[in-house]
């Protein structure tokens, strides 16, 4: 189950012609490929595009109504591949995942596929992890286009927008043989808005009738000697057919003024963010209104050349507005204009930053910089009506860094924790990390961790130190990354190669960071899905010998069961299993059912954690040893004392790590867990009524000796 | 081009799991009801995970829209200069709001939670890394057009609710926006979720926002009516931590050993003399003196957990209800030293020596121990353990204490007769010590060090005790030791700038 549930929303699905769609990009464009009649989507989840995998699986009924099968690929490079589907086949598919990550990891399936050439429409929806809230390397996924000769669309962030480019997207493909790219930003996959909707079509051509009826063209197929004609046909057919078909679509937009001196030429997917721009210096009106000429490339690759000297041809100069680097664009613009001999100044990355997110703000002043010298009595006329920000002076110094960590009651904390309390006694490893949540151990308070290769990846990444030391490496994996690929390129790696380190395999059932999807060891029922397969057992049956599974919030196991792990004198690689439910879906499947409980009467024990600020002497350590949200501290009590006392506050969920610290690293007398019983027995009673009269006799006795 | 109706922006700023999106949806629900086209989007991605983020949310009335038969191009992040509404749920995200330039002194109106989620880097250090909360309440008072701000986390508290519906609340109350409370309250009924304690949330938040409660109270501690002669006598900021130290050393132990306190008290004051006057000597000298005294002893850990008000205290933490029963489980992780230590001295040095006495009980301590103080198996030996403190002062952890107080009581006493200002920062070095077993020696480990190397300039004592206190690593502290001016460097000789010069020239 994901960590959120697109039920109700996904009914938007089956709205029909006319119809007005309110709801979020993502599930636009889950709506516009089923007015698109595809046959089939796949994907792999990650931030921006999680959601969209989401509202796939919350679909499948309405998916499979319509004869549309979803698959939750294993990876980006299965997703990829999956596109094979429309090689041979009139058959529209859709893939989607976060880029650039998820595009290095497919890449060498889009390759084949773009070489091959499709007969069906194949289209792949990416998710641009670029910016602000990006977790990833700052890369584009134009190059990726470029490289292979796969078209990109980065339309502009509007639903009518998005939705249009994933049916003229479909329409591209097919016309030109050619799979293509579809940008989404961050903020235009999670944003809300409206579109008219159209029916949805069932596919033209099925799944069942391509199983039943195969074709076969070895004139698709990689090897020589078509390699050579693929490559022929991209240049020579596919790209002008591509080009073509955008011209006559008009793909790409003319917007703003005819006349002038100036023009800008901006990426589609920041049209909205160059308007705003415009709009706060004074030069447009909040309907996009404006004397200035742009053209809107709602497809960045290719270029439209006829298009491109079309704008220029009357301009003395124009201002590319494009986001991250190289700047592929202008460097393509000015070989276009320079071919034609087209004299028009071309300004991009001298007025822009050559790196970072296009907001607003930095927009604004790469206009009015641009402005100010090519065209001044423009930006003379105009009257910017943005107001001053407040001055911050030096406030920023006063903030602390707030960046992302462990939830509440993480059952991966306590993993990190062990390893704090082995490296004092073991002295500190080279520690490999993956991708996923076990990633925030390389911040505060545990700032466990060396490198991190990629997802699935941590165990190949310390896969060098495999010669005879007095320490060993550890490497950290989850079990998304396991199943991504980790089994192969990790455990099998290490299997073969004979390598005597140590992997943990942070088990939480589903694939946690990207929003709770279930994975193949899952534990829960999932009717679409066969889930229920343990890592141990993949393990194990790639030939690991020394494996051992551990609860995570057994804190004491964990520890020892890393001493021996790295102190082990046995040959081969040894392997940790740390289990635990990722408490953030516990939570979710659970707090309902709790809540229940307790109204039907019965008789249920909530557990939070407390601490005694009379015995806590405030020296924090408990904190870093555990570093959950939850723990935090508050103002001493005592007026004598300086330093804040740890406290726990009310989000605590009883998770139990707090106590097993306090006793595995001997730390203070001051954690205590308060069960509170709801809807008690009649034996709670009697038993609570005895133990406070003894109690209060006691506590009355001293008070009145004392007192004496 | 004609001039237009601009849209209304509002950007919510919160941390991941605060309910920003939640609140974003509802002002969305509400402005799309009632005449107004919404717009929203937000970068959560990884920063859901606990970080601090952004929603952002434009409005623009479906009437211009009729009127002018176009569509707004709306925006998909606050721009500095055009944000018209800022909704911070916690203070230090308002802060980042106004370092981010989305606030404008002429046009914003700041709607800010004054209550702190602290971040690791405050929370993990070993003294106080708390961020200083009223330079971002000063900021706030000037940056914005209009400032709500109070504290919505102990208003979510206080009606059961969550601190988006106080936002929500505090939003209809600033009137920001053109829409009247109904609507806000319809979109909370509309969700058919909680909605009782979500609208009472409302309720206080718009009331707040109505009634533009103050920021925090400056809390001014009411002076303490001092009736101790002898604590009347001490010098007038010296007397409120003096009477506290009493307050607190009776509780600890007895009258005579408060006596005892104030007896050491009034050597440090005397010998302080007349360089005092800023009586920082004595009153942190007072202090870290009643701190000390009443150190945290096995004995002192039993008596508190086994008092009658604790449990009224957790019932109330832990939001019990009045007649709930709960049980109470402490951990604890006694050690065989803590052991040695609640024995008489000379029986407590010899078991500790005692390679069989060790061995013959460490089973008992080799793991920690789940004591349940609410049930009589827990409650009775910890309670018997707590009337041990007749015999605290014969036990060995007394004598080692009481013999490091009297070394630094000296040391100040003698120090503060030639060097005041050393004797001022060796008053604070207790800070150091403070924790239990591992903590605790690590602790006195650097205080030892520290003072192992006096004679120290004020400076050095003072820059050694702030970085002992930086990381338990010591690190800082290591550094710290480094930095140390063992011999007296000549000045370095000035930069030959000849060179350079010549080249220019």
């Amino acid at each position: 189950m994901a960590e959120r549930s697109f039920k109700e929303e996904v009914k938007k699905l089956q709205l029909g012609d006319g119809a007005e769609f309110r709801g979020e990009g993502i599930l636009a464009v889950t709506k516009a490929l089923l007015q698109s009649g595809v046959a089939y989507v796949g994907g792999y989840q990650g931030a921006p595009i999680s959601h969209l995998m989401d509202v796939l699986a919350d679909a499948e009924p309405i998916l499979l109504d319509l004869g549309v099968h979803f698959e939750a690929s294993a990876s980006e490079a299965a997703a990829g591949a999956m596109l094979a589907a429309s090689v041979n086949y009139p058959l529209r598919g859709a893939v989607t995942w976060k880029s650039t990550v998820g595009t290095n990891v497919a890449s060498d399936a889009l390759a084949n596929v773009a070489s091959g050439g499709v007969l069906g429409g194949a289209l792949i929806i990416i998710g641009e992890d670029y910016g602000e809230g990006s977790s990833i390397m700052q890369e584009r996924s134009h190059a990726f286009a470029m490289k292979s000769q796969i078209w990109l669309l980065d339309p502009r962030p509007e639903l009518e927008s998005i939705v249009r480019s994933v049916e003229m997207g479909f329409q591209l493909s097919e016309a030109s043989n050619t799979p293509v790219m579809l940008e989404l930003r961050i903020r235009a996959c999670h944003l809300y808005g409206r579109f008219q909707a159209k029916d949805n079509r069932r596919p033209d051509y099925t799944l069942k009738q391509a199983m039943e009826n195969p074709t076969r063209d070895v004139s698709r197929i990689v090897l020589p000697p078509y390699n050579y004609l693929h490559e022929k046909e991209k240049l020579e057919n596919r790209w002008p057919a591509a080009i073509k078909f955008l011209k006559d679509n008009k793909i790409n937009e003319f917007l703003g003024g005819t006349t002038g001196d100036v023009g800008i030429i901006v990426q589609g997917g920041i049209y909205n963010t160059l308007i705003r721009a415009l709009e706060l210096q004074g030069l447009a009106n909040s309907f996009g209104e404006t004397d200035i000429p742009i053209y809107v490339m709602n497809c960045t690759y290719p270029l439209v050349p006829d298009e491109v000297t079309a704008f220029c041809v009357d301009k003395k100069s124009v201002l590319i507005v494009e986001e991250g680097q190289p700047d592929f664009i202008e460097q393509a613009i000015n070989t276009i204009l320079r071919k034609a001999d087209i004299q028009t100044k071309v300004i991009g990355k001298d007025v822009l930053p050559m790196i970072g997110e296009y907001t607003s703000e930095v927009i604004r002043k790469g206009v009015k910089s641009f402005l100010e010298s090519h065209a001044p009595s423009t930006i003379a006329a105009a009257t910017p009506i943005m107001h001053s920000p407040a001055d911050a002076g030096n406030l920023l110094q006063a903030l602390p860094p707030r960046g992302p960590g462990f939830c509440t009651g993480c059952p991966e904390r306590p993993v990190f924790t062990a390893i704090k309390l082995v490296e004092r006694e073991l002295g500190q490893h080279h520690v490999s990390c993956d991708i996923g949540c076990h990633l925030f151990s390389i911040n505060a308070p545990f700032n466990i961790g060396n490198t991190t290769m990629g997802y699935g990846l941590g165990w190949a990444g310390a896969a060098a130190f495999n010669v005879k030391a007095d320490k060993k490496a550890i490497a950290i994996m989850g079990d998304g990354g396991f199943w991504h690929n980790g089994l192969t390129s990790g455990v099998g790696n290490a299997v073969f190669n004979k390598n005597d380190n140590v992997l943990v395999i942070v088990d939480n059932n589903y694939s946690a960071a990207t929003g709770g999807q279930d994975i193949l060891s899952s534990r829960a029922n999932n009717e679409n899905r066969s889930t229920k397969h343990p890592i141990v057992e993949a393990v194990k049956g790639v030939g690991v010998k020394w494996v051992k599974s551990v609860k995570t919030y057994d804190l004491k196991r964990m520890k020892s069961t890393l001493m021996d792990a790295l102190t082990s004198t046995d040959s081969g690689p040894k392997v940790i299993i740390a289990q635990s439910e990722c408490m953030l879906n516990r939570q979710r499947r659970e707090k309902p059912l709790t809540a229940a409980a307790i109204k039907k009467g019965e008789r249920v024990v909530r557990e939070r954690f407390f601490v005694d600020s009379d015995t806590c002497t405030g020296d924090h350590a408990c904190i870093r040893l555990s570093g959950c949200p939850s723990l935090t501290i508050k103002d001493n009590p005592n007026p004598l004392k300086r330093d804040p006392v740890a406290y726990v506050d009310n989000s605590c969920v009883g998770c139990g790590h707090c106590g097993e610290v306090a006793h595995a690293a001997v730390l203070c007398p001051s954690f205590s867990r308060v069960e509170v019983v709801f809807n008690p027995t009649t034996g709670d009673r009697i038993a609570n009524k005895i133990r406070r009269g003894v109690i209060g006799f006691l506590q009355k006795f001293t008070s009145k000796t004392a007192a004496a | 081009m004609k001039q237009s109706v601009r849209p209304i922006s509002i950007a919510v700023a919160a941390l991941g799991g605060q309910g920003g999106g939640v609140l974003a949806q509802w002002i969305v629900d509400m402005a799309e009801s009632n005449g107004y086209r919404a717009q929203y989007t937000s970068v959560p991605g990884v920063a859901q995970r606990t970080g601090a983020t952004i929603y952002f949310v434009e409005l623009f009335p479906e009437s211009a829209i009729t009127e002018s038969g176009r569509t707004p191009i709306l925006a998909l992040m606050p721009a500095p200069g055009d944000v018209d509404i800022v909704v911070a749920a916690e203070l230090m995200e308002a802060g980042r709001a106004i370092t981010r330039g989305i606030v404008s002194p002429d046009l914003t109106t700041l709607i800010a939670s004054d209550h702190r989620v602290y971040a690791i880097s405050e929370k993990e250090i070993m003294g106080d890394g708390r961020a200083d909360d009223d330079r971002v309440r000063e900021a706030a008072k000037t940056a914005a057009k209009r400032l709500v701000l109070f504290d919505m986390d102990a208003a979510a508290e206080a009606t059961g609710s969550v601190i988006s519906s106080i936002l929500f609340g505090a939003l209809a109350g600033s009137e920001a926006l053109p829409f009247p409370r109904s609507a806000y309250e319809d979109v909370i009924k509309h969700t058919g979720k909680a909605v009782a304690t979500n609208l009472a949330g409302f309720a206080r938040g718009y009331d707040g926002a109505q009634a533009s409660l103050p920021a925090k109270p400056v809390t001014v501690s009411a002076q303490p009516t001092v009736t101790d002669a002898r604590i009347a006598a001490l010098p007038q900021p010296v007397q409120a931590i003096a009477s506290e130290g009493v307050k607190r050393l009776v509780d600890y132990q007895d009258r005579a050993y408060a006596d005892l306190y104030l007896d050491r008290v009034e050597s440090v004051v005397a010998a302080a003399g007349s360089r005092d006057d800023s009586h920082r000597l004595s009153v942190e000298a007072a202090r870290y003196l009643a701190l000390w005294m009443g150190f945290e002893d096995v004995i002192r850990v039993a008596d508190l957990k086994t008092r009658p008000d604790r449990m009224d205290r957790i019932r109330q933490e832990v939001r019990a209800k009045s007649d709930q029963i709960f049980y109470v489980v402490e951990f604890f992780h006694p050690r065989f030293e803590e052991f040695c230590d609640t024995l008489p001295a000379p029986l407590g040095r010899a078991v500790l020596k005692s390679k069989f006495w060790r061995k013959v009980t460490a089973p008992l301590f080799a793991e920690g121990r789940n004591i349940q103080t609410a049930k009589l198996s827990g409650f009775v030996p910890l309670f018997f353990l707590a009337r041990l403190r007749f015999m605290r002062r014969w036990s060995l952890r007394f004598h080692h204490e009481n013999a490091m107080i009297e070394a630094w009581l000296d040391r100040l006493i003698t120090t503060a007769q030639t060097d005041y200002d050393v004797a001022a920062e060796l008053a604070e070095l207790p800070r150091l010590i403070k924790g239990y077993g591992d903590t605790h020696e690590r602790g006195i480990a650097r205080y030892n060090q520290i003072v192992a190397l006096l004679p120290l300039s004020a400076g050095d004592v003072r820059n050694l005790r702030e970085a002992a206190l930086k990381d338990e690593e010591g690190q800082a502290f290591a550094a710290a030791l480094q930095a140390l001016p063992q011999v007296v460097l000549p000045p370095p000789a000035a930069p030959t700038t000849t060179a350079a010069t010549a080249k220019v020239a």
